[in-house]
This record gives structure tokens, C-alpha cells and sequence, in this order.
């Protein structure tokens, strides 16, 4: 703050902020490489986003076509195929690296969907207050207290398999968690001062809500998001395992799905069966431990980052 | 809350008004959560409704997804599809529950299928909810008592792996390791079902068979669950470590035991309490994805079965009834918090 | 024999940042019936101390020095003889009653608690003794089946008290008791407090930032700063001729209405008390203190007497300047 402040004297409001929010942004990133946990998930995440990028070439594609299988039907891992074949002779592998793909891009798609619907009606609801709060909790409350497995396979059951509509549905079936707590902060944020001055300057409510809660509320939205992608791709991984997901572009929970229909269980496929659960883990346990890295950061009581 | 009299003349008085006083707020309050619940199921009901009309196409198509249907089927199907959609919701909303289309894949009334599979499923689940919420309050209480130690590091580590999992890849593994066998393992279960066939569930050897055929499924779930309640309560003994009841407990003489067991515990368990009871609303909706791995033939099989048609009326009536479980089993934690909870209790 | 005797009282946190030394030789002695007022802002130590006397401080701490309760040294004591003291020789009232008691047991459970485990009797005994103790701080004795939350503020101090007399101890600690009250019912919890004291002879040791609330109460007075003991004496010498800057500025802080003196002399102290874990050289007064001169911030200050029973650590007192 210090820093901050010998500086100040010349500039303007909003250079003065920016300056605050970068050297908070700066703080954020020296605390989060000192957090263990956090260290840990951003390297298991680091790992299979490369693999995600590196598919393409690593593994042709041409090889997921079931005529074009090089291998025999359920091979033990090998050299040749370090994580065994599959059903109809092709390398899990490769299956895997371009699942990865799907799982990832499902996850955050669907997370940037539930961000977006659960912040906007956050800082709504807290922001106007009365009724429109009123209708705005009820619906959050309303979708907190479905079922939400159900709900997502009754949804996706109607709208028909498909990638985007997998999308869709996680997106829409996940956001009131964050609505509720960005309502929060937007309660305990629109009573402080700088927003009281706002309002008796005559600032609009947009501009209230996005120059003034918006930025106070980031950093929780940050956290929170890196905990929704990991709910999303657990949720993607039980829908595609239930065969709601495109079956030409198969995501891990996809390969699954496979694996049991074609018979991997009884057939003692191990490696068919194992790795990609193992993958799925790995990456929730990643987004976790970063989100619970950024939450203890960014909590309060334990304030690194003001 | 407001000051009460302090003399002894006035205070039976004073009482007895503050009696009437709670009792009526008692009524209030258990009315608000009744009719908050309603409302929920009133709109789960709507939109079970419009969910499955508002699609574009025709809706025979939809309920018709891919499949040809005995001609008779059809008709009916056509003839209440075909109504005026108004019409049709005011048929809907005077009985949600009517039966008006049978089971496109069984050919069955739904909720007669529903009945058939309700046991076995609340058989499962039940019994992993008990287990699990045994199990995940032991551990989640030793680990929040001295949070950092050993146990609680192991534990908690422990818990959020089983947390990251698929609950059904986590019941493949097991079926995998346990039942086929694997790794040198012989397989000791069996690979699915409820009951050998042959066998009738009235016998001992039934009851027995079942019990056998129950455990892995059972398993799974158990952990899954316990990860959950087991983190919860960890947090809610964490969050009353630094109470002062509690050096106040402490300074009377008592045990470190007997501080955690007649202090602690009852206060953290309140949350963890409520949320086991939310869960058993889960009960009745099952574990769509793990019985459907041990072929479990409860309604969670059913429900994937429906999936796989798709057979719309089906998913129809499970959406509700599973929707109406979660519901109702959340007003009945509400009004449990507050009974046991005296600074809620109105 | 004393009632408590404590010898070079010592206390350290271990924290993450280095160690907090929160007692720094602290002495002090209660004979039974004898009422000691102990002063101070917070963070000065004073409830490090009293929950030193029954051991109940965190395991971050490590404590030396010597308490005797009854002649028996409580720091040489296994668990099990540390947990037959607690309550029944030396009981606590606690702060702000409204977290001292648990919120999900009734109060009555909550008296009687520390009755059924270091005394064998039976349980109607046990709320017969429940009532009576209820009366006795001025509650009906149907309060005994109300939680916590159903009591006023005051009348939550009184079940504390109640409930600190339970097993009949020789000591009470009472720590902030009045603190977080409205002045009426302070005056009130106040009253049951001196009663008890006529009417049972306990000794008690009576904590509180308000030294006006001390002479009232107690026959002596400890004032605390930064750990240590910096005046000691007969409360009311203490209260209305202060030797110690610090113990002035306290007195100075409840000026009394009418005494023309406080209204001329300046109110209020400058500045924070020290943050533990980094003292101030010297007297660790000095940089706030507005007779401080070179040397009191090189040269450490004991306590010294200076006659009438009383004590102060201060170098300018001791050289007869102040």
C-alpha cells in the first residue's frame, strides 16, 4: 500500500486503481507459487493441457477410426501401446489424448456459461434488491435444491446427445452456488464507501455494477471458477458416461461409457477401465487444489491480497 | 429475546405469555417451510410439463425418438400430444401423477414400473447413507479436533481423492478388482444383480444372497457419500475449536474426550445432521450411474434404461418423483434443524 | 500458607513469526478472602495469566515460573491432578457470557455439569444445589431450563457466575466479568459479585480494563503493561494518586464528575499498547509515556516499594521526581 500511495499524487482515480488492482494481481501470483497445494494442481493442469494441445501430433487420428485400429482387440499395455488397446484394437492412449480435449473444453465451456448466468444474477440480485431479488433467489434456491444429476440427464435426454447441448446443460444447471455467494459480496460490497460516493454522484447502475462491484467481486468469482470446472467435468464425465455425449468425439467419461458397453468389466480390461478414471481424477484434484489454493489467499481473515 | 422480568412474582406470568408468543411463532415458521416447499414442487411441475412440450418438432417425434411403435401406441400417444397445449396443461395440472402415457419401452403404466424398482433402491442407498454418515462423522470429528495431525492429514487427503472420483468409474474399479477379478485378486462378488437366480428373497439363503450381491454396490456408494459428510463435519469441529464454551468446558475439569463428545460434537453436528438428511431425499432418486455398473434393479437402472430408449414418459415420472424426494426431504431437514437447534427453535 | 502464591510467572507463545512473550515475570499473591484487582488494556497479559493459573492456555505455550494454589505447585501437576483442581479449588467467569456457555445445553445442565464430575451425588442433589445457586445471583430458579440465547446479557454473566460457584471453590478468577455490559446491569453483576464475597470469603481475582470498576471492588490493585507488573497497591491509593504514568493515564481514562483535577488534566494516552512479540527497549512504557527521559529507554525498571504497601516500577518514581 505504501508503494501505492508515495506515487499517487498526480494521477487520476482510475489510474490509481489500476495501479492497486495490478500490484494486488502481482501479490496474488507470489502468494499462489508459495502455496504448496497450489503449486501441485497448476503442474497436474500445466501437464494435460499440453497433452490436450499436443494430440494432434503426438497421435495420428486417424488411428481412432475403428477400420483403421492398428492393434488387436484388448492387448495388455506394452510398448507399443503403453495403456493397452481397446474394443476394437486401437492405443487407449491415443484415445485418451484427444478425450482429453473434449473433457477440457466441455469443463471450462460449460464453467464460463455457469460463471457468467451466476455472477450476472449475483450482483444482480444484491445489487436492486427487493423484488427482483426476490425472483432471482427464489430461482437460485429452486435450482440448489433439484436434484441435479436428474436434471441435467432429463435436460440432455430432450435436447439429444451432443457436445454443445452437454455444454449447455452443465452451464445451466450450475450456477446458483456461485449466485449465492456473489450475492454476498455484493451485499457487503455496495456498503462501502466508494459505492455510496458513486451513488451520490449520480452513477448509473451499470456503471455502479461494472466498474465498482464487478472488480471487487473478481477474485471470488476467480476461485470459485477453478472449483465449478472441476464440478463440470465430474458432471460431463457422468452424462457421457450415461451416453448423452457425442459418441464420434468421445471425452474420457465417453471412453468409459465404451468400455462398459463393450464389455472391458468382464473381459478384466483393467487398463481400459482404470485410466481414464485416473485422468478424470487427477485433473478435479487439480482445480481443486488451485481453488482451495486461490480461497485460503484470497479469504479475509487470512487477507494477503486486500 | 427481549428482557425478560427478573422478579419471581411476575415471571410465571411473563412465562406463560412468551409460551403463547412461541407457539405461535412455531406455527408461523412451519407454515413458511411447508409453503416454501410447495411452491418448489408446484414449479418442478410446471416444468416438468413444459420441459418436454416447448422442444421444437413434434412431440410425437420426441416421445417417439428413433423407435417404431405398435400402431396402437401411437395413437394414443398422437391423441394426447395433439391436444391444444393449454388444454393439455390444465389436464396435467389437475393430476401431475395421472398416467396418460404409458412407458414407451416397457409398454407399462409408469408409476407401476416405479413401484417395482422403489425397494431395491432404497435398500442400497439407505443402507450406504447410514454407513456412510456413521462412518464420515467418526472421522470427520477425530480429524477437526486436532486439524494438521496425523490422522486428519491422512484423512483428509484421503476424502478429497475419493471426492475428485466418478462415483460409477470408482464402483468399475471395484467390480473390476473384487468381482472379476484382477491384480491377483479372485473375484469374491458377484458381477451384478440383486439376487442369484433361483433364489427366492423370503429364504435365509435369499437374504443372505442379496447381503452378497449387496456389498460392493453398497461399498461404492458408502464412500462416496462418507467423502462428503466426512469433509463437512471436519469443517463444522473446526469451526468450534476455538469457542470459548469450550475452555469454559475445559476449565470445569473435563476430559479432552469429554469435551469433544458433550461440547463439541452436538454443537458441530447440527450441519452435518441436516445435510444426511437432505441426502436420504437422494435415496429415492438412487445412484442412476452406480446401479447402473452392478446392473442393481432399482430405479437408477431404470432411469438409465430410459435414458437409453429414450423413453420420455418414463424419464417424466422419475424426474418427479426424484424431485419430490430431494424436496420434501429438505423441508423435513429445515424444520429438523430447528427442532434441534435451540437458537433456531422459534 | 497463601491461597495463590505465583513466582516469575513466564508465558511465550510459539508463533510462525518467532516467540510472543505474553507473561514476563509476573508475581503476585492472593491470601483467601482477599479480593486482587488486576489492570490493563488488552494485550497487556492479563488473561494469559489467569488462564495460566489452571493451565488452560494453548500448547503453543510454555510457561515457567512457579503458581502454588493451596501450597500445591500446579505446574508440577500430572492432567488428571490439574483437572481435579480445575473448578473445584479455582473456578473462572469468563468474558462476555455470550460464547462462555455452550448455545445447544440448557444453563441448569451447564451449572450442574462441573457438580456431577468432581462430586459423588446424586442427580436430584444435583439441581436441588442448581436452583439454589440460581438464587443466589438473583434468577428464578425456573431459568435453570433456558438455552443460553433466551438470556439477557446480564443475566448470562450471573449464570456464569452461578455456575463459577458450583463445586464451592477457595478462588475465583473473574476475567473482564462486567465487560460488553450496559452500566446498569454492570452495577448490577457487580453487586452479586462483592455479595458473594461477603457472604462466602472465596478469594477472587478480578480483571478489568476499568480501574474505576477495581477500587470499587477489590482490596488491591496489580496494574499490568506489556506483560509485567508496573504498580501495585491498596486500590484506592491506586485509583486516586497514581505513581505510575501509565497507572495515571488508566485512572485518567473514567475521569469522576465533579473533581475539577480531571478536568484540566489530559485525558487519553497517545499511541497503542506494544505489540508483544517486538517490545520497546528499556521501560517498555517509554515511548508513550510523557515524562519518559534518555535513560528510560536503555535501563530495564523492577518493581520497587515505596512504602504504605506499595510498589511501582518506574524510574522517575523511584528517584522521587514524579
Amino acid at each position: 500500500m505504501s508503494a501505492g500511495n508515495s506515487q499517487t499524487g498526480m494521477q487520476s482515480g482510475r489510474e490509481v486503481a489500476r495501479a492497486r488492482r495490478s500490484a494486488n494481481r502481482r501479490r496474488l501470483r507470489r502468494a499462489f507459487l508459495a502455496h504448496r497445494g497450489g503449486r501441485w494442481g497448476l503442474g497436474i493442469l500445466i501437464f494435460f493441457v499440453a497433452l490436450a494441445l499436443f494430440a494432434p501430433l503426438l497421435f495420428n487420428r486417424a488411428t481412432l477410426s475403428v477400420i483403421h485400429a492398428t492393434g488387436l482387440p484388448y492387448q495388455h499395455p506394452s510398448f507399443q501401446y503403453p495403456l493397452g488397446t481397446d474394443e476394437s484394437g486401437r492405443s487407449v492412449l491415443a484415445r485418451l489424448a484427444w478425450g482429453t480435449r473434449v473433457s477440457l473444453v466441455v469443463g471450462c465451456a460449460a464453467t464460463v456459461i455457469s460463471m457468467v448466468l451466476g455472477t450476472a444474477v449475483g450482483i444482480l440480485g444484491g445489487h436492486f434488491r427487493g423484488p427482483v431479488d426476490t425472483v432471482l433467489n427464489g430461482l437460485s434456491n429452486w435450482f440448489l435444491v433439484i436434484p441435479f444429476l436428474p436434471l441435467a440427464v432429463v435436460m440432455a435426454t430432450v435436447l439429444g446427445p451432443s457436445m454443445l447441448n452437454i455444454i449447455i446443460v452443465i452451464g445451466v444447471t450450475s450456477w446458483p452456488g456461485t449466485a449465492r455467494i456473489i450475492r454476498a459480496q455484493t451485499l457487503s460490497v455496495e456498503g462501502r464507501p466508494y459505492l455510496e460516493r458513486a451513488k451520490a454522484l449520480g452513477g448509473s447502475d451499470t456503471h455502479q455494477m461494472v466498474k465498482h462491484v464487478l472488480p471487487n467481486v473478481m477474485p471470488l468469482v476467480l476461485a470459485n471458477t477453478t472449483l465449478t470446472v472441476a464440478i463440470a467435468i465430474l458432471a460431463e464425465t457422468s452424462l457421457s458416461f450415461l451416453g448423452l455425449g457425442n459418441p464420434l468425439e468421445p471425452s474420457w467419461g465417453g471412453i468409459l461409457d465404451d468400455a462398459f458397453s463393450n464389455g472391458a468389466v468382464s473381459l478384466g480390461a483393467w487398463w481400459y477401465v482404470l485410466s481414464p478414471g485416473v485422468c478424470v481424477v487427477l485433473v478435479v484434484i487439480a482445480f481443486t487444489l488451485i481453488g482451495r489454493a486461490l480461497e485460503q489467499i484470497l479469504d479475509p481473515r487470512q487477507s494477503v491480497v486486500a | 429475546m427481549a428482557i425478560q422480568s427478573q422478579g419471581f412474582g411476575q415471571s410465571t406470568h411473563a412465562e406463560k405469555r412468551s409460551w403463547f408468543r412461541r407457539n405461535r411463532d412455531l406455527s408461523k415458521f412451519v407454515l413458511a417451510k411447508l409453503g416454501g416447499g410447495v411452491l418448489t414442487l408446484l414449479f418442478v411441475v410446471i416444468f416438468n410439463f413444459f420441459l418436454f412440450r416447448m422442444m421444437p418438432g413434434d412431440p410425437v417425434g420426441l416421445y417417439n425418438r428413433g423407435r417404431n411403435q405398435d400402431p396402437v401406441q401411437l395413437a394414443k400417444l398422437r391423441a394426447a400430444l395433439n391436444r391444444p397445449i393449454w388444454d393439455q396443461f390444465v389436464t396435467y395440472m389437475r393430476n401431475p401423477f395421472a398416467e396418460t402415457i404409458d412407458s414407451t419401452r416397457f409398454s407399462r403404466p409408469v408409476w407401476g414400473l416405479i413401484g417395482d424398482r422403489l425397494w431395491p433402491t432404497v435398500l442400497l442407498v439407505g443402507t450406504a447413507i447410514v454407513l456412510a454418515s456413521i462412518i464420515g462423522v467418526w472421522i470427520g470429528i477425530r480429524a477437526g479436533w486436532t486439524p494438521g495431525g496425523r490422522f486428519d492429514r491422512i484423512s483428509t487427503g484421503f476424502t478429497l481423492i475419493l471426492y475428485s472420483m466418478p462415483e460409477f468409474w470408482l464402483g468399475l474399479v471395484l467390480l473390476i478388482v473384487f468381482a472379476v477379478g484382477a491384480f491377483g485378486i479372485p473375484g469374491l462378488f458377484p458381477t451384478g444383480g440383486m439376487i442369484s437366480p433361483g433364489l427366492s428373497g423370503g429364504s435365509l439363503r435369499g437374504v443372505l444372497d442379496t447381503g452378497w450381491h449387496l456389498a460392493l454396490p453398497c461399498l461404492t456408494l458408502t464412500l462416496v457419500y462418507l467423502a462428503e459428510y466426512s469433509l463437512i463435519m471436519r469443517a463444522s469441529v473446526v469451526d468450534e475449536l476455538g469457542q470459548d464454551y469450550l475452555t469454559t468446558a475445559r476449565a470445569k475439569g473435563l476430559l479432552d474426550s469429554d469435551v469433544r463428545r458433550r461440547h463439541a460434537v452436538p454443537n458441530a453436528l447440527l450441519p452435518t445432521m441436516t445435510l444426511i438428511f437432505m441426502n436420504l431425499g437422494f435415496v429415492v432418486g438412487g445412484a442412476i450411474t452406480v446401479e447402473t455398473v452392478y446392473s442393481w434393479p432399482g430405479l437408477g437402472l431404470l432411469s438409465y434404461d430410459a435414458i437409453k430408449g429414450p423413453d420420455i414418459p418414463l424419464l417424466q415420472a422419475a424426474f418427479l418423483l426424484f424431485s419430490f424426494a430431494v424436496i420434501i426431504a429438505n423441508v423435513t431437514a429445515d424444520l429438523l434443524y430447528a427442532y434441534l437447534d435451540p437458537r433456531v427453535r422459534p | 500458607m497463601s491461597l495463590l502464591e505465583i513466582q516469575d510467572l513466564q508465558v511465550t507463545y510459539r508463533g510462525t513469526q518467532g516467540d510472543v512473550p505474553a507473561v514476563r515475570g509476573v508475581d503476585l499473591v492472593v491470601e483467601a478472602g482477599q479480593t486482587l484487582g488486576i489492570a490493563g488494556e488488552s494485550g497487556c497479559g492479563k488473561s494469559t495469566l489467569a488462564t495460566a493459573v489452571l493451565r488452560l492456555l494453548p500448547r503453543s505455550a510454555t510457561v515457567t515460573g512457579q503458581i502454588r494454589l493451596e501450597d500445591q505447585d500446579i505446574l508440577a501437576m500430572t492432567w488428571g491432578q490439574v483437572r481435579a483442581v480445575r473448578w473445584a479449588k479455582a473456578a473462572i467467569v469468563f468474558q462476555g457470557a455470550m460464547h462462555g456457555l455452550n448455545p445447544v445445553r440448557r444453563v441448569g445442565e451447564q451449572i450442574g455439569e462441573p457438580i456431577r464430575i468432581h462430586e459423588n451425588v446424586e442427580s436430584r442433589e444435583v439441581s436441588s444445589r442448581v436452583n439454589g445457586l440460581l438464587e443466589q445471583v438473583g434468577l428464578p430458579a425456573a431459568r435453570a431450563r433456558a438455552y443460553p440465547h433466551q438470556l439477557s446479557g446480564g443475566q448470562r454473566q450471573r449464570v456464569m457466575i452461578a455456575m463459577a460457584l458450583a463445586c464451592r471453590p477457595q478462588l475465583i478468577i473473574a476475567d473482564e466479568p462486567t465487560t460488553a455490559l450496559d452500566v446498569m446491569v454492570q452495577a448490577q453483576v457487580l453487586k452479586v459479585l462483592k455479595d458473594l464475597i461477603n457472604e462466602t470469603g472465596v478469594g477472587l481475582i478480578f480483571i478489568s480494563h476499568d480501574l474505576s470498576v477495581l477500587a470499587e471492588t477489590c482490596d488491591r490493585v496489580a496494574v499490568m503493561y506489556a506483560g509485567r507488573m508496573v504498580e501495585t497497591g491498596p486500590s484506592q491509593t491506586i485509583f486516586t494518586d497514581p505513581l505510575h504514568p501509565y497507572s495515571a493515564a488508566l485512572a485518567g481514562a473514567f475521569p469522576r464528575i465533579g473533581d475539577p483535577a480531571f478536568r484540566y488534566a489530559p485525558a487519553g494516552l497517545p499511541g497503542d499498547p506494544p505489540f508483544p512479540g517486538d517490545l520497546p527497549s528499556g521501560c517498555t512504557f517509554h515511548p508513550r509515556c510523557a515524562r519518559a527521559i534518555d535513560v528510560c529507554q536503555t535501563s530495564d525498571v523492577e518493581l520497587v516499594p515505596l512504602g504504605l504497601g506499595r510498589m511501582a516500577a518506574c524510574l522517575r518514581v523511584s528517584e522521587g521526581v514524579l
